[in-house]
């Protein structure tokens, strides 16, 4: 990579990232993984005077369970979600997700907190993280925000996130019936269109559901309607059916490249769709 | 006396390569590591644009930077040097080293910045403005043969480089062309199948990109330049001749080299300007391709369409066949570009002997990076042709495809075989290797599974393809560089021997397989025996690898070089000894009279004598050092038959490849385990074309495809298992009877 000059800095604590992200101003960049940010910078489409590391910042690591719910560090790489006992027990959706990013280099580096901050279109884990109806932590020089999943994917690469606001954690109640499905682009395995599914059963009846989707659009959303065919339903193959092609109407507008047609796409939601709640409710 | 460790013969033995320990802990030496005292950067300003008119290019900001040293625009570079030469004997438009006029193909450098580091040489770039008129661009060549909508060198109407050249049945080698035995298998045949078939453009995509060190020494008036190439006395000899230096004035070396895949035969743009700039400024300069440039800057391969037609009768005979080629050379020829898709045509015939044959080749220019030499280089096109074409005839008449394919092959004891299209197969035994296919796949069994699968409403699906391809280029008659390869075998003072080889491994491993040879031939251990290549100061001739010669050619030099220092070093064994020559055995490190081993001399001992002759035998001279060089009379055809399971998921589409069995014949094996880790790289390399890769152009020339992000080159988990198992058929035409190792595989 030959890419134009940087100043380096390594944060030590949160505070410490805030603080120097103020004072590098405009020309400052945080860089984790920098599986997002160094690509661009290698063609030159970012030019940051300031890349401060936030990799070894200790309040960024970690997953642990705390209040009933799962918190995972930012700074967590895929591999460790992947490979955590404790998200494959409780929450095994983040850990196949995490399993599919990229490969092992990748999964190595990228974080989840990257993935999220980045917004790409293509990402897998911001679909996930709609499923679950995670929370955003984020810190800024005003203080602490929640931002719910579901708001902060706004358009293209473009998250509710202030350029002096960091992503601390993101936190979720774990649900174990969840699946994630994805068709890979075979390059670069992000997903042309990826499907997680999160739900609750009691009583042989779906009582709750979230469906998350990425790939197909500017930006990870829900897929209400496949949501509303499933609730108040059986767990039935006609149900999973019925609820999947919900999804193609549920998709609005979707991208077209050389990887995948519009209408190609448009075709894969549903099929995706049904994987994610067949794999999901296979876990009830 | 100790009992005298018995050494293990090598040649056929799975020994591991001696490449591998350095390279896979970093210690190898690239030319990004050459570093030298007062090194300049290079970096090279690229055309962001497919095709248009240079109005000015202004690099007086880019001078101006702390750091930059010199910025030369394409018209400075013509006045050091000629326009790029070619090897190949067809009509070519003037080339600029680096564009001045006009720019062709999105990546075509148009002036080079010189500075202090690498990171300044970029920055500068950015500061060089460039003015340029777009004009249209084409990257369709069926659409650029009609001249619209831009015709992209004046002199070449219709953007055809190559028009309608035919070959095959019927026509002469002067050119005169006779009808009717084609046209008398078409009008006789029952059925005819017709396609038009794409074989896609790929990128060649070494681990390693191209790099260039130039260090021209005015003191000396000697450059010495070290590339990332397949061919380091090529590169000497185009490189003395384009600045004006000769050739015993230019050391051209190439280190540790990551790859080649045909695209580092040619010799760029990249290398001469380094070369004329080191000699004009007086130092050393350094050029290292970035995976960006790549992509767009190094030749890619394939990119042919081939019109197919294939007369038959309904009992499966074929009768005749047609093969209209345009193949899509790109922007520019290059040093082998317009040659390539000739070995298309050569390899028309495959395995198969049909009675007519005829093809046309027309190639084309379009608004691309120029097409080279590229993993088989045009013959793995032509196996893609034929063997869809015969598909399609079986399934067509409800005949089983490698029955189809036994009815046409050319039989056993046809060979050596005179093919329609000009080539001489040396030998073959098509249905050895379809048999034993069969048999290791368990096809009967593979088509219940199909046909059970099939039931099921799951698409599984069952391929079977033959191949045959030239190899070991190749006599001189073929080749503008001498198609020879040459060794230097020294037995060194204390034993051990030093060898070098013209061929330039960058991957095959000859350190290895040639060091066995040696070690069976002299009877020492491997470990005595160093094979140096790639620097021409040490190696004093030789062409290179590529066209799947190291082993075939280069490996006979050697064999040759080998055998006449061991017959002077009979002589002084058999001063020293007191014995006939004829009686004179090597074994075991220990040269002995036969039939008393405890009447030898170590090795060592022999070659410590040969260096201090005291007394001198009669007629000899003192040392042990020769050299041979080997002509080959003919190629090697290798060939092999490939079988192959795959499911079609219903819901999406996508292609899973369920098996994967391989017969190749490419003769005595010298090391079946390099020999089957080069056919896994082909089978990679065939898989990933089949499946996933494609060089994919916008309509104005640009690359879509042009990072790992959106070309899918494949990864491991991509195959299944591969299966792999060899037929031997020796070849006739060689002093040993080494085929080249696969060339449709992944080798060079």
């Amino acid at each position: 990579m030959i890419p134009a000059g940087f100043e380096y800095a390594r944060a030590t604590s949160l505070d410490d990232a805030l603080a120097k992200l103020k004072a590098g101003g405009d020309g400052g960049k945080l860089i984790a993984g920098g599986h997002s940010l160094v690509p661009l910078m290698k063609l030159r489409l970012s030019e940051p005077r300031l890349l401060i590391d936030i990799s070894r910042i200790p309040d960024l690591a970690g997953i642990r369970e705390r209040d009933a719910k799962i918190v995972i560090g930012a700074g967590t790489v895929h591999h460790d979600l992947a490979t955590s006992s404790l998200l494959r027990e409780r929450c095994p959706v983040v850990s196949e997700a995490a399993a599919t990013i990229g490969d092992p280099q990748v999964r190595n580096r990228g974080t989840l907190g990257g993935s999220i901050a980045h917004a790409d279109p293509s990402a897998d884990m911001p679909a996930v993280m709609v499923a679950l109806n995670a929370e955003i932590h984020l810190k800024g020089p005003k203080g602490w925000r929640v931002v719910p999943a579901v708001n902060f994917f706004q358009d293209l690469f473009t998250v509710d996130m202030a350029a002096d606001e960091i992503i601390a954690s993101i936190q979720f109640a774990p649900v174990r019936t969840a699946a994630y499905a994805k068709l890979y682009q075979r390059a670069s395995h992000y997903a042309i269109v990826g499907v997680a599914a999160a739900l609750e059963v009691s009583d042989g009846t779906i009582a709750s559901a979230r469906i998350g989707l990425t790939g197909a659009a500017s930006h990870a959303r829900r897929l209400t309607q496949v949501e509303k065919a499933l609730v108040g339903q059986p767990p039935s193959t006609e149900v999973i059916e019925r609820a999947s092609h919900a999804a193609a109407l549920d998709a609005g507008e979707v991208n077209s490249d050389i990887h995948a047609s519009a209408e190609y796409r448009r075709a894969m939601i549903p099929v995706f769709t049904r994987r994610a709640l067949a794999a999901a409710l296979a876990r009830a | 006396m100790a009992a005298i460790p018995v050494l293990p013969k090598l040649v056929g033995e799975r020994v591991k390569r001696r490449e591998d320990p350095r390279l896979i802990q970093g210690r190898g030496t690239y030319v990004d590591d050459i570093k030298i005292a007062g090194m300049q950067h290079l970096a090279f300003k690229r055309s962001d644009v497919a095709h248009g008119r240079i109005r000015s290019i202004d690099t007086s900001a880019a001078e101006a930077m702390d750091g930059v040293e010199a910025v030369f625009t394409g018209a400075q570079v013509m006045e050091m040097l000629a326009p790029m030469p070619i090897a190949t004997p067809f009509p070519s438009p003037p080339h600029r080293v680096l564009a001045t006029d006009a720019v062709r193909y999105a990546g075509e450098a148009v002036a080079v910045v010189v500075a202090s580091n690498r990171y300044t040489a970029r920055d500068a770039l950015d500061a060089i403005v460039v003015d340029i008129d777009p004009l249209p661009a084409v990257v369709d060549p069926e659409l650029a043969m009609t001249g619209r909508p831009t015709v992209i060198h004046p002199e070449f109407p219709n953007n055809l480089a190559v028009a309608l050249l035919p070959s095959g049945t019927g026509v002469s080698a002067d050119g005169k062309v006779d009808d009717s035995a084609i046209e008398k298998a078409f009008a006789a045949a029952e059925v005819v199948i017709s396609q038009r078939m794409v074989n896609q453009r790929l990128v060649p995509n070494a681990m390693e990109p191209r790099g260039v060190v130039a260090h021209f020494e005015p003191g000396k008036g000697s450059m010495t330049i070290w590339s990332s190439t397949q061919n380091p006395h090529i590169l000497r000899t185009m490189i003395a001749a384009m600045i004006g230096l000769g050739q015993d004035q230019v050391r051209a070396i190439a280190p540790e080299v990551g790859g080649g895949f045909g695209a580092k035969v040619n010799i760029y743009p990249e290398e001469y300007v380094a070369a004329a700039i080191s000699k004009r400024l007086g130092v050393a300069v350094k050029w290292v391709e970035d995976r960006s440039e790549a992509f767009v800057a190094t030749t890619h391969g394939r990119d042919i369409i081939g019109y197919v037609d294939l007369a038959a009768r309904r009992d499966g005979k074929v009768l005749g066949l047609k093969l209209r080629l345009i193949a899509d050379i790109g922007a520019y020829n290059m040093l082998l570009t317009a040659a390539v898709p000739t070995l298309t045509m050569l390899m028309a015939n495959a395995t198969y002997d049909f009675p007519a044959i005829r093809t046309t080749l027309t190639e084309v220019f379009t608004n691309k990076t120029p097409t080279d030499a590229y993993r088989g280089a045009g013959r793995p096109e032509a196996s893609y042709f034929v063997e869809r074409a015969m598909d399609m005839l079986a399934r067509e008449l409800g005949l089983d495809p490698a029955e189809v394919r036994r009815w046409n092959f050319i039989a056993r004891d046809k060979f050596p075989y005179a093919t329609q299209m000009g080539a001489v197969y040396d030998s073959g035994d098509y249905e050895k290797a379809l048999d034993l296919a069969l048999k290791a796949s368990n096809w009967n069994a593979l088509v219940a599974e199909r046909d059970a699968a099939r039931k099921e409403g799951r698409l599984v699906g069952l391929g079977l393809a033959m191949y045959v391809e030239v190899c070991g280029l190749g006599p001189s008659s073929s080749l503008p560089t001498g198609g020879w390869e040459h060794s230097q075998v020294t037995v060194e003072r204390d034993g051990r021997i030093s060898a070098t080889t013209g061929a330039s491994p960058h991957g095959q491993g000859n350190e290895t397989t040639f060091a066995q040879m040696l070690a069976d031939q002299f009877s020492v251990p491997i470990e005595h025996i160093t094979i140096h290549h790639g620097d021409t100061a040490i190696v004093k001739q030789g062409i290179g690898t590529f066209g799947s010669r190291s082993q075939a050619v280069g490996g006979v030099a050697l064999h040759l070089a080998g055998g006449k220092v061991k017959v002077k070093m009979k002589k002084f064994a058999s001063a020293l000894l007191e014995a006939h020559e004829d009686d004179i055995v090597f074994e075991n490190g220990r040269i002995a009279v036969k039939g008393s081993p405890a009447s030898g001399k170590s090795f060592a001992d022999i070659a410590a004598y040969a260096y201090v002759p005291v007394p001198l035998p009669e007629g000899l001279e003192p040392g042990l050092s020769d050299e041979a060089f080997f002509e080959p009379a003919n190629n090697t055809y290798p060939f092999g038959c490939h079988i192959s399971m795959l499911e079609i998921d219903r819901d999406t589409g996508e292609p899973t490849l369920l098996k994967f069995v391989a017969v190749d014949d490419a003769g005595n094996l010298i090391n079946p385990l390099i020999v089957e880790g080069q056919i896994h790289g082909g089978l990679a390399q065939g898989i990933g074309q089949a499946m996933l890769e494609e060089a994919v152009y916008s309509d104005d020339g640009q690359l879509l495809t042009g990072s790992f992000m959106d070309y899918a080159l494949p990864r491991a988990t991509d195959f299944p298992r591969f299966e792999l198992h060899s037929s031997v058929t020796p070849t006739p035409v060689r002093a040993s009877s080494t085929r080249p190792s696969m060339r449709s595989p992944r080798s060079e």
